[in-house]
């Protein structure tokens, strides 16, 4: 295809952001209409990108300018497999959340749909940028958009949650700035792909491990980075927490992918034990912390954190691999990138069914609510599915990751593997306690009798996302396949080792 | 139609069912709902059948294909397939002609509940369930079934949701599951670590090659490891069929509406751990110290919940603790490898104990839900079908020579016996006095219901009349399978039935020594009329018959005598209390902790929000450098001037 699809991908939504902001108030209601057009253009462009896309490790739809020539650097895009799924769920939770956006935002509806073109354009230029420099503007661009939803449609302690969201961020990607500088004084590109050849003595690896370490483990976030996560959660719109958990938190997976494991091997081998600690301390722990909460939100963000533990545990527990071949090892990180995909649409998903009940109560305190079942039915049905597949329930997508890394874990060591299949019975405890106060049980008040079940619109958004939920717990196959070789690429450089 | 559409018919009819009624049900009559969700089940019940049929052609050979493949990585692959063999008709059969007694039973039973195509839905969504689980011919698959039953449970339990007891009971059912799924995941990863595949004839095919594999747990210590797997999956099974120490959530899933979720747990889905051990038997065969596990477990959970149903005032727990005990026996029987027993104990079970929850079921209608035996007495009078079908029933369950459950309890008895496994005497003391156990509970629940004066109103006792056709019916029918479904033990357990597919290794010969003693059926039951377990019987049921009716004084004498043991079975050895007020809210406290302490105090109070406030009195101290005043200035720049030079001075 010789249509730049990438950049269009990324242009159009900043565009129309920029076009809606530039209007102002003036263009009305209108505005919902143009930027649902906006995000349904962009789900058929990624529609596109999978099905123009074939079956291979390379970098795809790659476009490569000169950017700022004194230093190199330049505007490269290309995707592969691992990309383009995850662009492709950025452009399809954004739809959702377009669409979840329409009734209810009631002041500068038009900035807030524009804040959300504008984050989508930027996640997608993160997936797709081949230039670590590029990479680094999209990274933090990223949360502007976001320290503005969050900020101006947030809770009551909003200021506290986005300075502490802004801070955390920026100080671990001021970290990555400086590694990449580094790393451009040795090497003299900022080219990723030339980066993850680059020969790099273990010391300095290191010390680069560290700092994109700190850089994605805040975005995860890892254990013990992660207090912004419920806090941000608890006071963002249901729409930024939505886009937050189902897509942000995937860039720092995302980046131990890109960053970590191919541009550092030989630390990730020597370090692997801190990660995978940190990994077992996020699914255990915080397991048990979001047994404790009282706020549905703070009790999902938890559940988050804990869930993309097994992205992490996926990611480094190859190297302490004893297999003969890498059947296992691929096992681990297809199981950690399918983790990611799935928990987009599970914690999606989640927080938009508080959304659902916020809206109607305004209160998303677990103590509030007991028996909406009684008054929305189908609604509760959603929520049981969803807390089932939130609890890996097989047959839907919250199994297929967490099998696969805790199966995979066990040829590492017996105790990964032990300690991650405690989720089983943790995960199930906080996702089930929470049905049982919120769902089940006689009504609790009559503002409880009084809640109108999901309309037509919720009612789509959580079809969409259970089917998707379903289908990929049933029928995993396709995208195991579709991601195989790009992993596989990854794998290769992962194990491969740079010391000169 | 071929074989392998047979069989994905057997299962995706109910499913089709399921989904039908479940998501269509607003649009669809009463009557729509259960005659698609019926047909559908009739259809699978049909397609079994026919799946039997074939398979007899063929003298049992088994039949094992993929159906789609799940995932593939490199060359560790993953499918949904079927491996039908003659453990896995058996299971299909019980499987849907029990769903399909459940389904028709239904519609009188649940005839005025608001959530009548709801539970349809659930029904069929368990017979799904349970057909994908005994099908499977690969672990994750059957993990797949295993979770979806656990699933379904969870629903039929909290049927009633806006009842708190059952939205406990449906939480607690899950997580104690959980707790064993635990154990069978570890199983499973095992496995498919040391097999790279976890396909079951692949799997028994590299077992023996594993015997003398070791597996670290720690560096000074080793497990075998074929026993660390049949153990952690041995765990699974004892979550799913209810053994000792998670057993609790069994009694308390009698919360579903009774007593057809209450059927399905017990005379169903339960029986999923059995098998499950008795499919894996090429894998438990090589694991002595794996069966050594279950038979124990077994003996415990037979014995000690037999004890519990003593003492049980409620007409289903009484069943449900004696579904508890009977899962007992099976699975002894599966740890002294006589695994053939154990199913045939399944499958006689599974019809008894159908017909005693529907006779329980009956009656609890009758009474208009009262469920306390001691409100109920002389009922037999007002309903002679209940009581004979009942009668049968228990005969059944007590082992009363020429009933179905004493070909198969008195096989397993004679198997424990000739068991040469370490500790085995232990147990067969312990099985044979649970024949004791269980004739005097039996009795005891069925002379309270039916014999002595009516403890009611003589205005209550009036209205009591027989329940319906939809509801005698199949109490009939289960009562005649409760008679002849012992007669098959020729061909099922002496024959070839299960050759191919249930494994024994050489050195556990006790159903080669079963087969020597066994003269056909005359022969064993005449022989029951003499074997010890006659004689315990009688008593058990002479003694009942002493407390309950002759001397009903007996029991309020007995009181002060029996207080410390009646005390501890009435709270049925603390589990209960120790799971709830022990692990549960100890779980919660280590949440709380961790929240309070660890995030809130550590991390964002010291590291956090210190950080932020070292931050801010560092620049406080440094502010006061910035006075503003030009002298302070002046002297700060003259001093370093001075320092400056003083430096460079000794430098040169």
């Amino acid at each position: 295809m010789d249509m730049p699809i990438l950049s269009i991908l990324i242009w159009i939504p900043i565009l129309a952001a920029i076009l809606i902001m530039v209007m102002g108030r003036g263009v009305g209601e209108g505005v919902k209409w143009f930027a649902l057009i906006v995000s349904m253009v962009e789900m058929i462009l990624g529609v596109l990108l999978i099905t123009n896309s074939h079956m291979s490790a390379d970098m795809q739809f790659v476009e490569k300018h000169r950017w700022i020539e004194s230093f190199d650097i330049y505007y490269a895009l290309g995707a592969d497999a691992i990309s383009i799924t995850l662009i492709v769920l950025t452009v399809f939770i954004t739809l959702l959340v377009v669409i979840a956006s329409w009734t209810n935002v009631k002041h500068q509806m038009h900035n807030y749909l524009a804040a959300f073109l504008l984050l989508e354009g930027l996640m997608v230029g993160v997936f797709c940028a081949l230039d670590a420099m590029l990479f680094y503007v999209f990274f933090e661009a990223m949360l502007i958009p976001m320290f503005l939803i969050i900020g101006m449609w947030g809770g009551p302690r909003r200021v506290y949650a986005t300075i502490k969201f802004f801070l955390y961020t920026f100080f671990g990607s001021v970290f990555m700035l400086i590694a990449l500088l580094y790393l451009y004084s040795t090497t003299n590109t900022f080219e990723i792909s030339q980066l993850s050849n680059a020969a790099i003595p273990l010391n300095v690896q290191i010390f680069i491990f560290l700092a994109f370490l700190i850089a994605f483990a805040v975005k995860v976030p890892m254990w013990p980075v992660h207090t912004w996560l419920p806090d941000a959660h608890v006071e963002a719109p249901t729409g930024g927490s939505v886009i937050l958990a189902a897509i942000m938190l995937k860039i720092g997976g995302y980046g131990f992918l890109r960053f970590n494991l191919p541009i550092t091997p030989d630390a990730s081998r020597e370090l692997d034990w801190l990660l995978i600690a940190m990994s077992l301390i996020a699914i255990v722990y915080i397991g048990f912390v979001a047994l404790a909460q009282k706020d549905m939100k703070k009790l999902i963000a938890y559940s988050s954190i804990a869930h993309m533990g097994f992205v992490t545990l996926g990611f480094f527990v190859i190297h302490q691999m004893t297999a003969a071949n890498t059947d296992f090892q691929m096992l681990a990180l297809q199981g950690g990138m399918i983790q990611m995909i799935s928990h987009g649409f599970i914690s999606g998903a989640l927080f938009l069914c508080v959304g659902v009940l916020y809206d109607r109560m305004h209160s998303r305190n677990i103590d509030d609510y007991r028996g909406v079942v009684n008054s929305m039915p189908v609604f509760a049905a959603f929520m049981v599915l969803f807390a089932m597949a939130n609890s890996g329930l097989p047959g839907t997508s919250g199994f297929v990751g967490e099998f696969m890394v805790i199966v995979a874990s066990f040829d590492a060591n017996l105790w990964y593997s032990a300690l991650a299949a405690i989720t089983l019975i943790v995960g199930a405890a906080y996702s089930l306690w929470l049905v049982k106060r919120v769902i089940f049980g006689d009504v609790l008040n009559e503002s409880v009798a009084a809640l109108q079940d999901v309309n037509a619109r919720e009612f789509l958004i959580l079809m969409t996302l259970a089917l998707m939920v379903i289908a990929l717990g049933v029928w995993p196959a396709p995208l195991v396949e579709y991601l195989q070789p790009s992993l596989e690429r990854v794998l290769n450089l992962a194990l491969m080792t740079k010391i000169s | 139609m071929s074989f392998v559409q047979l069989c994905l018919t057997t299962v995706l009819a109910p499913l089709f069912g399921s989904i039908v009624v479940g998501l269509f049900g607003k649009w669809l009559s009463k009557s729509h709902a259960h005659l698609i969700t019926i047909a559908g089940v009739g259809i699978a019940l049909i397609a079994s059948g026919l799946v039997f049929y074939e398979l007899f052609q063929t003298e049992y050979a088994p039949q094992n294909f993929s159906v789609y493949e799940w995932a593939k990585i490199g060359g560790f692959s993953l499918g949904v397939g079927f491996l039908i063999d003659s453990l896995t008709v058996i299971m299909m059969l019980v499987v849907t002609s029990v769903s399909l007694m459940v389904h028709i039973y239904t519609i009188g039973y649940m005839h005025d509940d608001p959530g009548y195509k709801r539970f349809f839905s659930y029904i069929s969504l368990f017979t799904f369930s349970m057909l994908m689980l005994v099908m499977s011919n690969n672990f994750l698959q059957l993990f797949f079934g295993w979770e979806a039953v656990g699933l379904v449970s969870y629903l039929l339990i909290g049927f009633w949701y806006t009842r708190p007891s059952a939205i406990l009971a449906n939480i607690k059912a899950f997580l104690v599951n959980r707790v064993g799924d635990f154990g069978f995941l570890l199983g499973i990863a095992a496995i498919a670590v040391s097999t790279s595949s976890l396909d079951y004839a692949q799997v028994f095919a590299a077992a023996p090659s594993l015997t003398e594999s070791q597996l670290t747990i720690t560096n000074s210590f080793q497990v075998p490891l074929l026993t660390f797997i049949c153990i952690a999956l041995f765990v699974g099974a004892m979550g799913k069929s209810a053994q000792v120490p998670l057993h609790v959530w069994l009694p308390d899933s009698m919360e579903g509406p009774t007593p057809i979720s209450a059927l399905i747990h017990a005379a169903t889905m339960v029986t999923a751990g059995i098998f499950m051990v008795a499919r894996m038997s090429p894998l438990f065969e090589l694991s002595e110290t794996a069966l050594l596990f279950i038979m124990f477990v077994g003996a415990i959970t037979a014995f000690f919940m037999g004890l519990v149903a003593m003492v049980q005032d409620d007409i289903k727990k009484v069943v449900a603790y004696s579904t508890l005990s009977q899962l007992g026996y099976m699975t002894v029987a599966l740890g002294v490898s006589a695994y053939s027993l154990a199913i045939f104990h399944l499958y006689t079970h599974a019809f008894f104990k159908a017909l005693l929850f529907l006779a329980a079921g009956s009656v609890i209608i009758a009474m208009h839900h009262e469920q306390n035996i001691r409100k109920m007495g002389g009922l037999w009078k007002r309903m002679p079908i209940t009581y004979v079908t009942s009668l049968i029933g228990t005969l059944a369950l007590i082992g009363f020579p020429a009933f179905s459950g004493f070909f198969s309890k008195e096989s397993i008895i004679e198997a424990v016996h000739l068991s040469e496994l370490p500790g085995a005497h232990y147990v067969y003391l312990m099985v044979l006095s649970g024949v004791f156990i269980t004739a005097f509970y039996s009795l005891r629940l069925f002379i309270l219901v039916f014999h002595g004066k009516p403890r009611m109103s003589d205005e209550n006792y009036s209205h009591v009349n027989e329940t319906p056709k939809v509801v005698t019916v199949p109490l009939i029918v289960l009562a005649i399978c409760s008679v002849f479904a012992g007669y098959a033990i020729e061909p099922m357990i002496y024959g070839d039935f299960f050759a191919a597919s249930i494994r024994v290794g050489e050195q556990h010969g006790v159903m080669t020594k079963m087969a020597e003693h066994f003269h056909g059926v005359q022969a064993m039951i005449t022989h029951g009329f003499v074997a010890t377990a006659f004689y315990l019987l009688l008593g058990g049921v002479l003694l009942a018959w002493l407390c309950y009716s002759l001397v009903p004084s007996i029991p309020k004498l007995l009181a002060p005598v029996l207080a410390i043991p009646s005390f501890i079975l009435a709270r049925k050895y603390g589990c209960d209390w120790l799971y709830i007020k022990g692990f549960a809210r100890l779980g919660v406290g280590v949440g709380k902790v961790a929240s309070a302490l660890g995030d809130r105090i550590l991390i964002d109070g010291l590291m956090v929000n210190g950080t932020a406030s070292m931050v801010r009195g560092v620049s406080m101290q440094l502010r006061k450098i910035q006075s503003g005043y030009l002298y302070q200035y002046a002297f700060a720049m003259i001093i370093g001037l001075l320092e400056l030079l003083t430096y460079f001075y000794y430098q040169t």
